[in-house]
């Protein structure tokens, strides 16, 4: 049963200290940005970023880094040009940094969401992120055993949602939404506008409402147009 | 298509700028390739696909048919390329979430990836991602992905740093991205092809392959040579021979 919000704080009410958060976007495409600055008024601390990048600028999920509230970021690439938050915490060993492929990012997440216990993959054979990890060779080619990712909590952000908790995405920041949504025990997706149930072509829904339990009607939210 | 090839040696000219190399690129792409270009210097690529080649556009973040870099009024936060760039759609284009997109290139569906490089091996190793500076944040994004789940990596950078240390290197001393995943590679003095039997020289610019060898600790040698220790003709085919009219 998915329940629609409008107000910001109520959509990430009781995440608790500790938690692990899927956080989708790619950069600033699909990142659910009224939902991390609400998560940062909430005040849930010592958690566990999964995310694509590791902030950008000072907004969104490099705000919540600035707030001092992430111990640990699982992702794939946090250096980039604005990616200042970070690169300060890190250098000053105030954040652990679990560096994973981009694909097997995405995979441990997509296991985690489809009941898989472990998966062989071949990203990163022979490298220095494969060290440690078990090895098996399957029909003559190398694979390292890798673990799902799952999420207490995720924070997505879609195009559009009907009341059933149906998502769409638009273009590229579809990204990590469909697998963060999949992957977290209490998915809450942000939304330009809802739209009542029955409206959304069911040959188009992405996100089908199992996976989602809030959603975040922007629309119906003071300050956003 | 057992075409033996011979080396071409282009020595009444300089090394290759960093167009003329993109666009060697782009004419060694067969047409109705599924591409994809990574950051940097490989995405100058597709300004050298011929319009009607037919190569569709790979971006590891979720899109086939990616067109050019948005200008004006067509640029869209919620579309962009794996540079975080604003790029365009094609006719044609979908879009899919990044397991899809990830399961796509891991699972052999792309024909083509084009990637930089800090050093190959003559074995085709490939370290593109980290300098191994301490001092370097590391980030990896979908560096090592690429390298191992395209069917053809071409590789684009200049032969020598600037200090002249060869870049093409009997074993990588960077962190590996991949393991023997490069199959050519293009640099601004000379194409390579690398393979079980080592590494070819196909084309050179502004040298020989006589100097190249003189210069390189990797052990090169022209197309269609013999190959004493195996007593084999080393045969190379062009695909761009097939479509030498796009160029």
């Amino acid at each position: 049963m998915t329940t629609v919000f409008t107000d910001p704080d109520e959509a990430v009410a009781g995440i608790a200290d500790g938690s692990t958060v899927l956080i989708g976007g790619f950069g600033m495409a699909g990142m659910p940005v009224r939902l991390i600055d609400a998560l940062i008024r909430q005040g849930a601390t010592d958690l566990t970023v999964v995310s694509n990048n590791a902030g950008n600028g000072d907004t969104g999920l490099a705000a919540l880094l600035a707030a001092g509230r992430v111990r640990k970021i699982i992702c794939s690439f946090p250096r980039q040009s604005d990616s200042w938050v970070f690169d300060g915490l890190y250098r000053a060993g105030k954040i652990e940094l679990e560096l994973v492929p981009q694909g097997t990012l995405a995979e441990r997440m997509r296991a985690a969401g489809a009941g898989i216990g472990a998966f062989y993959c071949p990203t990163g054979v022979g490298t220095p992120l494969a060290e440690g990890k078990e090895t098996r060779v399957i029909d003559g080619r190398t694979y390292v055993l890798e673990y799902p990712i799952k999420g207490d909590v995720a924070l997505i952000g879609a195009h559009v949602g009907d009341r059933m908790g149906n998502l769409v995405y638009r273009k590229t920041a579809r990204n990590f939404g469909p697998v963060m949504a999949t992957a977290a025990a209490l998915t809450i997706a942000q939304v330009h506008h809802v739209v009542e149930t029955g409206a959304l072509d069911p040959e188009a829904v992405v996100t089908p409402c199992i996976y989602v339990d809030r959603i975040l009607d922007l629309s119906a939210v003071e300050g956003t147009s | 298509m057992s075409t033996v090839m011979s080396t071409v040696e282009h020595l009444d000219r300089g090394p290759l700028g960093r167009d003329e190399l993109a666009a060697l690129v782009a004419r060694d792409i067969p047409p109705g390739s599924f591409v994809n270009l990574g950051i940097g210097l490989p995405t100058t690529v597709a300004d050298h696909l011929p319009p009607d080649s037919g190569v569709v556009l790979h971006t590891e973040n979720g899109m086939l048919g990616m067109g050019p870099a948005a200008r004006g009024d067509e640029i869209d936060p919620d579309l962009v390329n794996a540079g975080k760039i604003p790029v365009t759609e094609l006719p044609g284009a979908s879009y899919f979430h990044h397991a899809d997109s990830f399961a796509m290139m891991r699972g052999g569906h792309l024909d083509v990836c084009v990637l930089g490089a800090f050093q190959v091996s003559e074995r085709g190793d490939l370290a593109n991602w980290h300098t191994g500076d301490p001092g370097d944040i590391p980030a990896v994004g979908g560096a090592m992905d690429l390298a191992i789940g395209a069917k053809q990596v071409f590789v684009m950078m200049t032969l020598f740093t600037k200090d002249g240390t060869p870049k093409l290197v009997p074993e990588c001393t960077y962190p590996l991205t991949g393991l023997a995943c490069v199959s050519r590679l293009y640099t601004d003095l000379a194409v390579f092809h690398i393979g079980p039997e080592g590494v070819t020289v196909t084309e050179t610019y502004g040298t020989s392959v006589a100097e190249l060898a003189s210069r390189l600790e990797v052990a090169v040698r022209p197309a269609g040579s013999r190959d004493r220790t195996k007593g084999a003709i080393v045969s190379h085919v062009h695909p761009a021979a097939d479509h030498a009219d796009h160029l």
